[in-house]
This record gives C-alpha cells, structure tokens and sequence, in this order.
C-alpha cells in the first residue's frame, strides 16, 4: 500500500486531487470523496473507497485515517496507526483561513511526515485579505483594461474567487477553459463561486474592467493576446521574492499561497512536538536545520516526482 | 514610510516608463514635505547616507539568524537587504512606522558603530515592504529603474513643469528639495539657479530617408559612433551630461578636469585609437568605459577619452543658441582653440563638390567610428529635441547578413504574451551554429504574430523562459557594425542589430557563415 504514489499501483492512499499526488492508473484508490471526485473528473476514473474526514479502516494490523488539511477541496492527511505508534502524514497543507476547503485538524503523532515546499524564512504569507484588497485596488485603476490572474486550476482559482466573493465583488468573473469543470466541481461540493463567464471567444470590450482567471502557463500564452491591456498578477507564496515576480513578467504579485508559510510550519512542528520529523518536498534543508536548532529528531526524506502546482 | 514604500515597488513591478512618471508624480502631489524631498533624491541618485554600508546590513543579519538559514535565504532570494526585510520577525500592531524624514535624520545624525543597531530598531516598527524600502533608502541604490532625469521628468508631470525648467535650477537645490516643491506648488518663487552648470536639451536630429538636400544651405559633418555628451561649465563647476540628461561627470572625470573654459558645448565622446593621437577607436572600446559610476585610473589610462564638438550653446555665460549654425560654427572653432588637444577637437566639416559627390564619400567611409554623415542646416538656432527640417542623419547603409534564429524569448509590457526577442547565430567551419547577436525590432505585427507562432510551433527545447528552435529559419539582419567581442562565444558582436526581412525561401544552411561577418569588422 502507497501514499500518493508517482506509479500505478496496487493499492493507493491519496492526500489530495493535484496531479504530483493523485495520478491515474492506480488498481484501488482511498481518498475523500471529493479528492475522488476531483480524480473522476481529472481522469475519469470511478472507483475507489470514499474515506470522509474521521474515517478510517484496517489494513494488514495498521489502521489509517484520514484528517482535514487544509490545502485544497477534500486535502487530507493520513495517520497510520500501529501498535501504539502513530505516524502523520500530513501531505500538502496550510493552517491559514480558507473558505473553499475544511480547516487544517492537528492530529497528535509520534512521526510526522511533513511537506515543506516554503520551508525557508523568508516566506510568510500576509493575510489574504489584503491581498485581495490590493488586487481590487489595482481593477479600480485600471478599469479600461482587465486584470489577468494566473492561478492554479484546482484550488488556487477557486479560493482566490471565493475571496473576492467575500471581498463583496459581485461582477462576474472571467475564467478560462481549463478552470471550468473544476468551478463547476467546487460548486457542486458547495463552495459558491457566483457568476463566472468563459473568457474565451468574447470581444476585448467585453472584459474591461474585468478580473480574469487562468492557469499560469496560459497567462502568457497566445490565450492571453485576446484580452484588452492585461495587467499580469500572478497568485503564488513564490511572489514573496521581488526577482521571482520580476523573472515571470509579473505585474501584480499576489502572495497566495495553499501551502504552509514558514511561521506555519514551524509552529505545527511545535504544536505536534513529534519524536521524529521526517521532512518531503521543499526546503528540506533549512527546515531540517531549524529542527537541528529546536532539538527535534529530523531527516530528510527525498521522493521522487514531486513538482510545484505553481511552478507549472 | 508606507506610502515610499508601496512607490519602490509599485516602480519595481511597473514596466511601462509613462506608468512609472504617474506612479512618482503621484507620490510627489500626496506626499508631504520634507519626505516627498528625500524621495526625489532617493530616486535620482543624490541622497547618501554615510553612515550605513551594506556590511552594516550583513553585521545586522549575522547578529540575529542563524548563518546557515540566513545563507541559505540569501542563496534562494538574492539579495541581502531583500531577504534581511523578509526574514525580520513580523511588526507588532501597535508598532508605529516611522516617515522617511524621521529615517533620514537618525541615520544621519548616528555613527557608523551606533547605524546596526538604530537602523534594527528602525526594521521593528516597519511590515516586510517597509523594510525592503528602508534597507534600500539606507544604502542607496534603489534598483528601480530610474534614471535622474526620469525622477525629474515626474517631479515635472507632477507640477505641471517642463523638465527643462526643473533641470535649470536643479543643481542649485540640496536635498530634501523644499524650495523646487515650494515653488512646484507656486508657493514661491523660482528658485536662483546661481553659480551652477546644468542641462540644456540636445538638439537632435530626423532621419534623412531618401530625400537630398543642397550643400549650399546644408553642411555636412560626420555623425560618430560614440555618445553624445553636453559639457556645461559655470567656471566653478564643471559638468557633464548624458543625451538623456543624466549627469556622467564621475565616469569622465579626464574630460571635466580638462575644461577650463566657460560655456555649454555639444560633442561626441570618444575613446583614442590604438595611436595616440590616431583616429578614435569603435563604440566597443567605448563600452568600457560606460555603466561606470566612478573609473579607476587604469581605466583612464587603458581607454582615454576625448570629446569631439560639433556646437556651442553658450560661449562664456552669452546664450547663443539664438544664432545662426554659421555663427555658432565660427564661435566653436575660436572656443576650441583654447581647450586642451589631449581631451578636446574639432568635428570636421566635410568638404564636398555636391550632394552625388557626399553620397559617394559617405559610401567610401570606412573608419569604425564614423555612423554616417550629418546634415546641419546653416542658418538654424540651436533647438530643443528633434525639430523637422534643421538637422537630418543620414547614416550609413547598413550591414546585413542572413542568419538562423537560435532561441526565442518573450517580450515584456504589451508582448508579454509573444516570443519577440530572438537570438540568432551563423555557421562556423564545422558546421555549428555559434549566437552572433539578439534582436527584437525590425518586424511588422503581422510577421511578430507569425514568428510567435514559429517560436511555438517549432520549439525543441525550454531553459526557464528561453525556447530554443528548430533551426530552420532565416532572418536577415541589418547592424550598423560588426566588432571583436570576448563575451560572446563566435568572437563578435553587432550594433543595434534589428531583424529586417523574415528569409522564410532560404534554408538555414545557406545562411552566413561567422567568417563572413568577421570580414565585415570596420
């Protein structure tokens, strides 16, 4: 039995719907209900055992249960129960507010498998909203052209809409192609998106004024040459970094990130105060140092196959 | 600080020039004395605090990170004072920012053992761009992209003034500018540009095209290939300034000194041939000598500088733009006549029957240094930019070769969205292609949307935002030279190379070869 694993497998447990952890081809699949949703309508596959949040089942003497975190619709994390001994897995997570996805659960564990993808001190991520407020103000000045957010089709999108939604912007929201049945998906799970409209094939007048949705390799794709005077913004905790922005042509950097920020993972390490951390993709490193420093028993644990949503 | 601070970034993010004049202009109406002041120094280079270095900076970080996280921060983000401003613990709410001139005036009146510590208590009270901005504000050096004019310009568009009015009196003002705001918001008056040397606007001239012109009415000089400089001298100061009006007297420090006349004088500024006295030598030699805040004597001495006038603006402190090119002409050579011959000559006019027989000279020029020939109409007053029918260029036809697009990258601004930028290469013996040059003009919007379509349609391979194609296609492109280059890997380097026909019926074996174009060295 694997956890999110990068082949078809024999049996598989699945944190979560991105595609560096929910691939296809596996013979029987445990996730959420909607992490197998999210898979049923990424791969059109339709088996696999609904796990709802709290459940859990047995397996060769090992129970395994799956946990709120955070991340994305349906993200969980996995601890395995043997003996006595509990390991977590806490997948991809984040402990910030989000209004499109249950709130991250502490579990207590003796091992915690932990991501760290913006495990250095330099990521913090400031409160969403003010860089929702920060993304209205830039559509308020530029209300004769639009603003073009690049933002990962499964989550990302969905939460960035959700908080304009809260933010009280009520217009209709353009969105490209690639987002559309994943919306649709987030909807059905009731997350109210408001009223969206497919970007593609309308007039530039159309769009003025407009807030634009699309994954981050559209944005500056020949999808983008239809749109009136794009203001390039860019959903992402890598944004934090001046260069980085800079490097990817970004107008509007939005510091929004689905993955803990360095504040957060560090004080998740304190919270659950494990007696061994093993740390996963990202800054293993520097993450692993800062377990050095707190007398915490860590190692790094490198996998294979692992990609950044945002990066793609 | 905030409001400074969103203006840095704001102007980091921005990269349309006219949307970084309106971000300046803005903070300079909303903003109050003296911080609006010290902004404008801030961005056009005259601030400097003598207090903070940037190991003050390092000293600060190394006292309170753990080195190995801090390097690895440093590695990941590049740049000290940026990862500093992140990794700082986050500012309490109660924590009250402090303003630009409050910054200013401690780290002024600190020393250099006292500036860690006051600059950290400095960090507390401020959010992550606060604290970007204020390291950036303490050790100077903005990185925004601003040139000195260019803060001007917007202290102009603010005020409704013309830059020129603004350079008049710039060099007469100390920071924090209380007097150019004051008088900015017709509080007062213009303020006494005294005793200082300051920027007059070039004159500058339209292309020729195929028109002609009679020699009678027209002279003929040589246009150089260097840059065009403006020395502007009071007697008490001397000062030199760019085509765009940036002050360059650090980086030609010879040529300042050399000047022991009164006056404002136009010229090219050159670098000597491999003969003392010889001829002057490619804008490559020149290249070295530019970007350079300040130059080490072995620069000076490697590459000497000299300057080649072509007019006269003032001659002693009598405005004589008013006159006739005839009448200035006459001044200049009698103003020349005083001036040092190491660091000083005079542009020659060309000697010509007619119009048939410059064409023929300008066609048989051949010396590096010479762009083209310069057309001056001999009873024009020295006018302010580009004024049709006084001053024409006619530059030399250009070099073209065929060569083979390579890589392709995105534009930036508007062709965000379009693969504009190509690098193209030609064949060396053994048949590989070696880079030769990179352009991004010279194409119509039709052929750029039929290149992005190539680019995407034929891409072999991705390096982060550069695309390397099929090297199928070729590109004729015009330069206006050729030179040896020891940063490039074929050995040479074009100038304002620009795509001018897409060779879209020849097949890239055809192309040039390296060899061909070394010929083409002048």
């Amino acid at each position: 039995m694997w956890i999110d694993p990068s082949r078809p497998a024999e049996r598989a447990l699945v944190t979560h719907g991105h595609a560096d952890h929910a691939r296809s081809g596996h013979k029987a699949v445990w996730a959420t209900p909607e992490t197998l949703a999210i898979m049923a309508l990424r791969y059109g596959t339709d088996t696999g055992t609904p796990m709802p949040y709290g459940d859990g089942f047995e397996a060769n003497g090992v129970k395994i249960s799956f946990h709120p975190a955070g991340h994305v619709l349906g993200s969980a994390q996995i601890l395995l129960e043997h003996a006595g001994e509990r390991v977590l897995v806490t997948g991809d997570y984040k402990r910030g507010f989000d209004p499109t996805c249950a709130p991250f659960e502490a579990v207590a564990c003796d091992i915690l498998i932990t991501e760290a993808t913006f495990g250095l001190p330099v990521f913090t991520h400031p409160p969403i909203e003010d860089e929702i407020a920060k993304l209205l103000a830039a559509r308020d000045a530029h209300v004769d052209g639009c603003i073009l957010i690049g933002a990962y089709a499964l989550g990302k999108a969905q939460r960035v809409i959700a908080e304009l939604r809260r933010a009280g912007y009520d217009a209709p929201i353009y969105i490209h192609g690639a987002m559309q049945k994943m919306c649709d998906l987030y909807a059905a799970h009731d997350v109210p998106l408001g009223d969206l409209i497919l970007a593609t094939g309308l007039a530039k007048a159309e769009m003025k004024g407009a807030i634009v949705i699309a994954p981050p390799s559209a944005m500056h794709d020949r999808w983008a040459q239809r749109l009136p005077d794009p203001i390039t913004a860019m959903a992402s905790g890598w944004m934090r970094v001046r260069q980085r922005a800079r490097q990817r042509n970004v107008e509007l950097p939005l510091v929004i990130s689905d993955h803990a920020d360095w504040t957060e993972l560090t004080e998740t390490l304190l919270e659950l105060r494990p007696t061994e951390t093993w740390i996963t993709h990202g800054r293993t490193d520097a993450l692993g140092r800062w377990c050095e420093l707190h007398q915490l028993k860590a190692r790094a644990l490198d996998l294979v196959g692992r990609e950044d949503e945002d990066e793609s | 600080m905030q409001a400074f601070a969103a203006l840095i970034d704001g102007l980091i993010y921005t990269r349309s020039r006219d949307q970084k004049v309106r971000l300046i202009a803005d903070y300079f109406r909303t903003t109050p004395d003296p911080d609006r002041g010290w902004a404008l120094a801030a961005l056009a280079g005259t601030l400097s605090i003598a207090t903070v270095k940037s190991a003050a900076i390092r000293a600060m970080a190394e006292e309170r990170f753990d080195p190995m996280l801090f390097r690895m921060s440093r590695d990941y983000v590049g740049d000290t004072a940026e990862t500093v401003a992140l990794m700082w613990p986050d500012v309490s709410a109660d924590a009250v920012a402090p303003t630009v001139s409050e910054v200013i005036d401690l780290l002024n009146s600190t020393s250099r053992l006292r500036a860690p510590d006051l600059l950290a208590e400095l960090m507390d009270r401020l959010d992550a761009n606060g604290r970007y901005a204020l390291l950036k504000l303490a050790t100077g050096g903005m990185r925004v992209g601003i040139s000195a004019r260019l803060a001007k310009t917007a202290f102009g568009q603010a005020f409704a003034l013309s830059v020129d009015d603004v350079e008049e009196v710039w060099h007469a003002l100390r920071p924090p500018y209380a007097e150019l705001f004051a008088w900015g918001e017709g509080k007062s008056e213009r303020p006494d540009p005294a005793d200082s040397a300051f920027f007059r606007p070039f004159m500058l001239a339209h292309p020729l095209e195929d028109g002609t012109v009679h020699l009678d009415a027209f002279a003929a000089e040589w246009k150089w290939d260097g840059i065009r400089i403006q020395i502007a001298s009071t007697g008490g100061e001397t000062r030199l300034f760019s085509r765009g009006g940036d002050e360059v007297t650090a980086a030609f420090p010879e040529i300042a000194s050399a000047f022991n006349s009164i006056g404002v004088v136009d010229g090219e500024l050159l670098v000597r041939g491999d003969v003392q006295g010889g001829e002057a030598a490619s804008f490559n030699a020149l290249q070295q000598r530019l970007g350079r805040k300040n130059v080490t004597a072995a620069m000076q001495a490697e590459y000497p500088v000299f300057v080649r006038l072509y007019d006269i603006l003032f001659d002693g402190t009598q405005d004589v733009r008013s006159q006739p090119w005839s009448a200035r002409r006459e001044r200049l050579e009698y103003f020349a006549a005083t001036l040092d011959t190491v660091r000083f000559d005079l542009s020659a006019i060309i000697e010509a029957r007619d119009f048939d027989h410059l064409a023929e000279m300008r066609a048989a020029a051949r010396a590096a240094a010479i762009e083209g020939v310069m057309l001056k109409r001999r009873d024009s007053p020295y006018l302010a930019g580009r004024k049709v029918g006084h001053w024409y260029k006619w530059k030399r036809e250009p070099l073209v070769a065929d060569c083979v697009m390579m890589y392709a990258q995105r534009g930036s601004g508007k062709r965000s969205s379009y693969y504009s930028d190509y690098t193209f290469g030609c064949w060396t013996p053994d048949g590989a292609l070696l880079p030769v040059g990179k352009a991004y003009s010279g194409f119509s919007d039709a052929e750029l949307k039929w290149l992005d379509r190539f680019v995407r349609n034929n891409t072999v391979a991705r390096f982060g935002p550069v695309r390397e194609v099929e090297k199928s296609l070729v590109l004729e492109v015009a330069f206006d030279a050729v030179h040896e280059s020891k940063r490039h890997k074929s050995g040479i380097a074009m100038r304002f190379p620009r795509i001018s026909r897409l060779r879209r019926d020849k097949p890239a074996d055809e192309a040039d070869t390296i060899a061909a174009l070394r010929a083409m060295i002048g």
